[in-house]
């Protein structure tokens, strides 16, 4: 079987990483992976919520050359943490908050206490791990319809064939020496592709911040050496504008997680004079296609892979993607390699890049004693906000609950972008008459409801 | 007629107490929240537990400000524990910061 090097980086001042301005080289992070190595448990799952970037991948590369496998979740939530336990009894949590909340055995990480002194002299010892492409690097999860998250297996080959992928279709000649931002947590799909093994498998460098506020974004980008990649969010792009945030030149943007308007990736590319790059890609599927949202409206995708379709329902396979995956999204191929995107199938919800179902989040919801009967909705009369994010809504026949300890209940199982606003408490649903719940009669009823409990409805 | 005729008085009090009003009515409008704005207690958190916002209403709250007030809020602050503590808190650092 082949074997795949950790990083690119090829000689060990080689920049991998900043942190508030600071440098950390290749040697420093190998260094620190075989620290960290030495210290983990015998559990063969890392629950890695390591919150700084570049601890996070000094915990990818210590799970990576001690043979064990990162769970990454969408979310933390103590319900969900419970279903990984069963998943996967031997997981230990990696992390570098000391009040970390996480109910798992915990392992801190901590700073070297002096860093160690690497330059050009000490090639001869620079050792890249190699690591067998075959290997269980990770599994990630999405959120199943029966309530229980559904684990997605992912092999060290195909997480660097896809993020190699990546790097042919970034309209930036060579990443070396360059940095990457990204608005994104490390732990999700795309900010695991992204803004963690993009950087690693382009000898280029990933910033260990996450920054959140508009003005948080520009400061960080400034400490950056060029090329400069800013790693975003139809969110964190529109909140920038509606900011009037001027940004340092930058090389790229590069969008994912949710639709990017058209209209706002000209807005962007106008204002930042940087290409904007928007990603599609699933948590089954990992990354597999871009499109220049502002001048073009068809997808391509990425070398190898191609779609079947038939009764509106697609699946990807080839490239990266190891074997034929079902699409949640409603895709329309236009030729061997590009597609238009038509919208997500109707289960599937979108919150500010978060996704789950309303499957999943009935299920949820439903389990709370003294919930009778509930179902979550998608609102369509509520304006979206400055940041462009509409929430949703959720009907409850709970008679001795009230909303208040319902949304308490709700927030230890659901990740809280996803709480219902409003959470309205009714005596039935509309239930027709093979039990379904139209979402338009949902809807009709918050209409309803609006009317007579106006105050509900800001 | 009779009000408009005694002279305007303001306190630095009820600047303060005008100026938490409007910020409640902003973040109940822009974030929309189910409750009224008078429902908000002024001296809860803002975060979590308490009004219960997440980190998307925090990015909502600084357009907000940005936008009415010309104030750019920031990760690293130091007084970020004390600006989020609770809406009255809040509206003090907006009225020390704001730049319109």
């Amino acid at each position: 079987m082949s074997a795949l090097p950790l990083i690119a980086h090829d000689r060990p001042a080689a920049v991998i990483a900043h942190r508030c301005g600071r440098q950390i080289s290749a040697a420093q992070f190998l260094d620190d992976v075989r620290a960290l190595a030495a210290r983990m448990p015998s559990g063969a799952h890392v629950l890695n919520f390591c919150n700084d970037r570049y601890r996070f991948a000094v915990g990818l590369g210590a799970s990576l050359v001690s043979g064990k496998c990162s769970i990454l979740p969408s979310t933390h939530t103590p319900e969900v943490i419970r279903q990984l336990h069963a998943f996967a009894p031997d997981v230990f949590c990696l992390t570098d908050d000391a009040q970390c909340p996480i109910e798992l055995p915990q392992l801190l990480y901590v700073e070297p206490a002096m860093p160690a002194m690497h330059d050009e002299r000490q090639a001869g010892q620079f050792s890249v791990p190699q690591i067998d492409s075959g290997q269980l690097a990770a599994y990630v999860f999405t959120s199943g319809s029966s309530g229980a998250p559904v684990p997605h297996a992912k092999t060290w080959g195909r997480l660097v064939q896809c993020v190699r992928s990546e790097v042919t279709r970034l309209p930036v000649a060579d990443l070396t020496g360059g940095a990457i931002l990204g608005t994104v947590p490390a732990q999700h799909m795309y900010g695991f592709e992204s803004t963690v093994l993009l950087p690693m498998q382009s000898s280029s460098a990933m910033c260990a911040e996450r920054p959140f506020f508009p003005a948080d974004i520009a400061a960080a980008l400034n400490l950056l050496p060029r090329p400069r990649i800013l790693v975003s969010t139809p969110v964190h792009l529109r909140a920038l504008v509606a900011a009037d945030m001027a940004l340092p030149a930058l090389e790229l943007i590069i969008s994912a997680t949710a639709m990017l308007p058209a209209n706002l990736a000209r807005e962007v590319e106008e204002r930042y004079g940087a290409p904007l790059l928007e990603i599609y890609g699933s948590t089954e599927t990992g990354q597999m296609a871009s499109r220049r949202t502002a001048l073009e409206v068809h997808w391509q995708l990425w070398p190898g892979v191609r779609l079947t379709c038939s009764d509106g329902h697609c699946s990807a396979h080839g490239g990266h993607v190891a074997r034929p995956t079902a699409l949640a999204d409603v895709l329309e191929p236009t030729s061997a390699e590009h597609f238009l995107l038509h919208g997500r199938t109707a289960d599937l919800v979108n919150i500010a890049g978060k996704r789950s179902s309303l499957a999943y989040l009935n299920h949820q919801l439903n389990a709370i004693p003294g919930v009778i009967d509930a179902a979550f909705f998608v609102r369509d009369d509520s304006e979206a906000s400055l940041a462009g994010v509409t929430r949703l809504a959720a009907l409850v026949v709970a008679p001795r609950l009230d909303a208040s300890a319902i949304i308490r209940a709700l927030r230890l199982r659901i990740d809280p972008v996803f709480l219902p606003r409003p959470l309205l408490m009714v005596e039935r649903l509309p239930r027709n008459a093979t039990g379904k719940l139209p979402q338009h009669t949902l809807r009709a009823l918050t209409a309803q409801a609006a009317i007579q409990q106006p105050h509900l409805f800001a | 007629m009779s009000e408009q005729a005694l002279p305007t008085q303001t306190t630095p009090q009820v600047d303060a107490l005008a100026l938490e009003r409007e910020i409640a009515q902003l973040i109940v409008k822009g974030l929309n929240l189910p409750i009224q704005a008078e429902e908000i207690d002024p001296e809860a958190p803002l975060y979590g537990e308490g009004l219960g916002l997440d980190s998307i209403d925090i990015l909502e709250i600084a357009l907000i400000v940005s936008k009415q007030y010309g104030i750019q809020l920031r990760a690293d602050n130091q007084e970020n524990a004390r600006i989020f503590r609770s809406l009255r808190q809040f509206a003090r650092y907006v009225s020390e910061q704001r730049v319109k």
